[in-house]
């Protein structure tokens, strides 16, 4: 069982990472960011059966997870730097010329722990749900993970996925949607609302489980464990997980403003006054 | 000129049907998806040997596109099929971030191009999409003439490590292309050697433009004949070495004269050798429905089209 102590402590550290990461080029999305930070750092350090000193494309017999929402890049960078994919000295790249670590995702130049380019919204849980079929005939029986925001969910091509996986019973997928309810012009509710999610999912045929703490470290390893245990019986796996965009910096909580705005110099400062530096900035 | 007989008739898409059956038989990382057209892209055959390897994504190409990126993720080759508008345009997102800049090494394999799907009219009729995906960095771009050549494209391209935009057709056109001729990507073929005017052309024209160059020979002028079955990479060496001789270009293809063969050959040439060049290909408007033939008439893509526009542009020499 995991030290939940230790995991937030580096949780904490991921925080700082990501406005020190938004705030060192003036761009890029902190608020989504923060508010998955317990997702990311539960399935790195705790869920996923993975190999980060030795990145493979194919990852055979390895868990897999892709980020289809690519703009929280930050949260998952300094997840996989702290995992030990790459040096997190190379965070501080970030957005700058010629660095592996891009505004979204990317495997060009071939950072460990990416699999697939991700920015353009909706499409990543159809490649999960492609790479959960290469595993099935591969005859492994590891398993696909996938994110998404919430907002992501107004683009048509998740539906189409969500239809094909429950239709050919693609069981070893765990989706999760970053269910924060905002986006980038407001709460989702009032740009487009997403009506009863929860019903969609499950009358699209996939077993869904919603929780409510998201930003609870303990709470996202038990759903994350209980979707484990509801895949392989014919149904993909649906995690509603309810976060708080901004999470962890009193001022960027409550709104959909930092989105994808970048602290200045007074705000940085502020914001570290709130996170503590537990395993060492980069 | 060289004389090339011919061999029969059917459509391209059957030879990527047939290569594709070939294909599962002799490589078990190939995998096939259809979007509902699996009869008109002639995947039955595979659907029947290979039905594990086999994925119906139904009227949804792009969660089609989407599953074939991820699929090669633990080794596998897909094989996406569908016609070329829904192939392309209706996907170019997906293909551009999912595919062509994430590497992927995905076959987007795409029947019914250009006029000759005929009757069902313009919103079928996509003559767009070579010029959308030769754009795309990383996407190789293949548009073979016959069924031999189609065939053979199709096994060639699951040896070839990247993503691929195979483009074929609907209607019954002759086969002149040897069965057993290998298929290199990226390298032109010389069908017939000439003198006075080269002809570059890709897919169905490349049969016309054999017509054509038999046309010129009667009035005394000799064509040199091209067969550019990839149009990207672009063999620029055989074209070169043409018009060093010739002086003068002519490019042939079922497409818009925008994003097409032919503005690739201009835009090699102008850096390299600028050489008259005059273009046979559809220009700037859309199709309609009609029979093949009479809408290759009237578009301007027939044997005669080629005469002719070898005709000006000797005398732009």
């Amino acid at each position: 069982m995991a030290d939940i102590a230790q995991l937030k402590s580096v949780s904490s550290q991921v925080r700082r990472d990501i406005v020190r990461m938004v705030h060192a080029n003036n761009s890029g999305h902190p608020g989504g960011s923060l508010g998955c930070v317990e997702y990311f750092v539960a399935l790195y350090f705790e869920i996923l059966n993975h190999n980060p000193s030795d990145f493979d494309m194919d990852g055979f017999d390895e868990d897999i997870f892709f980020l289809s929402n690519g703009h929280i890049s930050p949260v998952w960078y300094s997840t996989l730097a702290h995992s030990g994919y790459f040096e997190k000295a190379e965070l501080a790249t970030f957005r700058k010329l010629n660095s592996r670590l891009q505004g979204h995702p990317a495997t060009e130049e071939g950072l460990e722990g990416i699999r697939i380019a991700s920015g353009s919204l909706g499409q990543g849980l159809s490649v999960g749900i492609g790479t959960a079929m290469t595993k099935k005939l591969n005859g492994e029986d590891s398993l696909v993970y996938t994110l998404h925001g919430d907002g992501e969910l107004q683009e048509g091509q998740i539906w189409e996925a969500a239809m094909y996986a429950a239709a050919n019973k693609v069981d070893n997928v765990i989706a999760t949607v970053d269910y924060n309810g905002r986006q980038i012009d407001g709460d989702v509710d009032d740009v487009l609302s997403l009506g009863d999610l929860e019903g969609k999912w499950k009358a699209f045929g996939w077993e869904v489980i919603t929780e409510d703490n998201g930003n609870d470290m303990e709470s996202v390893i038990n759903v994350l464990n209980k979707a484990k245990t509801l895949t392989g019986k014919g149904k993909p796996v649906m995690i509603l997980l309810r976060t708080e965009m901004g999470q962890g910096v009193d001022y960027m909580m409550g709104t959909h403003k930092w989105h994808g705005a970048a602290p200045n110099d007074e705000q940085l400062v502020n914001a570290l006054g709130q996170l503590e530096e537990t395993l060492g900035d980069y | 000129m060289k004389e090339y007989p011919v061999l029969g008739k059917k459509d391209t898409r059957s030879g990527f049907g047939d290569g594709l059956l070939e294909l599962g038989k002799k490589n078990d990382q190939v995998v096939a998806m259809c979007a509902d057209l699996t009869g008109s892209l002639k995947m039955g055959a595979f659907k029947e040997a290979f039905p594990d390897r086999f994925f119906q994504a139904g009227i949804a190409e792009a969660n089609m596109i989407g599953m074939a990126a991820g699929m090669t993720i633990g080794g596998k080759i897909p094989f996406t099929g569908t016609f070329a508008n829904f192939s392309t345009s209706r996907v170019y997102d997906q293909i551009r971030q999912s595919i062509a800049y994430s590497e992927k090494n995905v076959k987007i394999c795409a029947s019914h191009a250009g006029l000759t799907l005929g009757e069902d009219g313009a919103t079928h009729q996509v003559l767009e999409d070579i010029g959308m995906m030769k754009m795309l960095p990383n996407m190789c771009v293949i548009n073979p003439c016959d069924y031999n050549q189609t065939k053979a494209a199709t096994l060639a391209i699951a040896d070839y490590e990247g993503p691929v935009y195979l483009r074929f057709g609907r209607p019954s056109v002759p086969i002149f292309m040897p069965e057993d001729m290998p298929f290199e990507i990226g390298k032109g073929i010389m069908l017939s050697e000439g003198t006075d005017v080269t002809i570059v052309a890709t897919g169905h024209l490349v049969w016309k433009a054999l017509e054509a160059a038999k046309e010129l020979e009667g009035k005394g002028i000799s064509a040199e004949v091209i067969n550019i079955h990839t149009i990207k990479p672009l063999d620029e060496e055989i074209i070169l070495n043409s018009v060093m001789k010739t002086k003068c270009i002519v490019t042939a293809e079922e497409h818009q004269i925008a994003g097409g063969l032919g503005e690739s050959v201009s835009s090699l040439l102008c850096r390299t050798i600028p050489t008259p060049q005059e273009f046979v290909a559809v220009d700037d408007t859309f199709g309609e429905s009609g029979t093949p033939a009479e809408l290759m008439t009237k578009y301007g893509l027939d044997t005669i089209d080629i005469v002719t526009a070898c005709e000006a542009v000797m005398t732009r020499k």
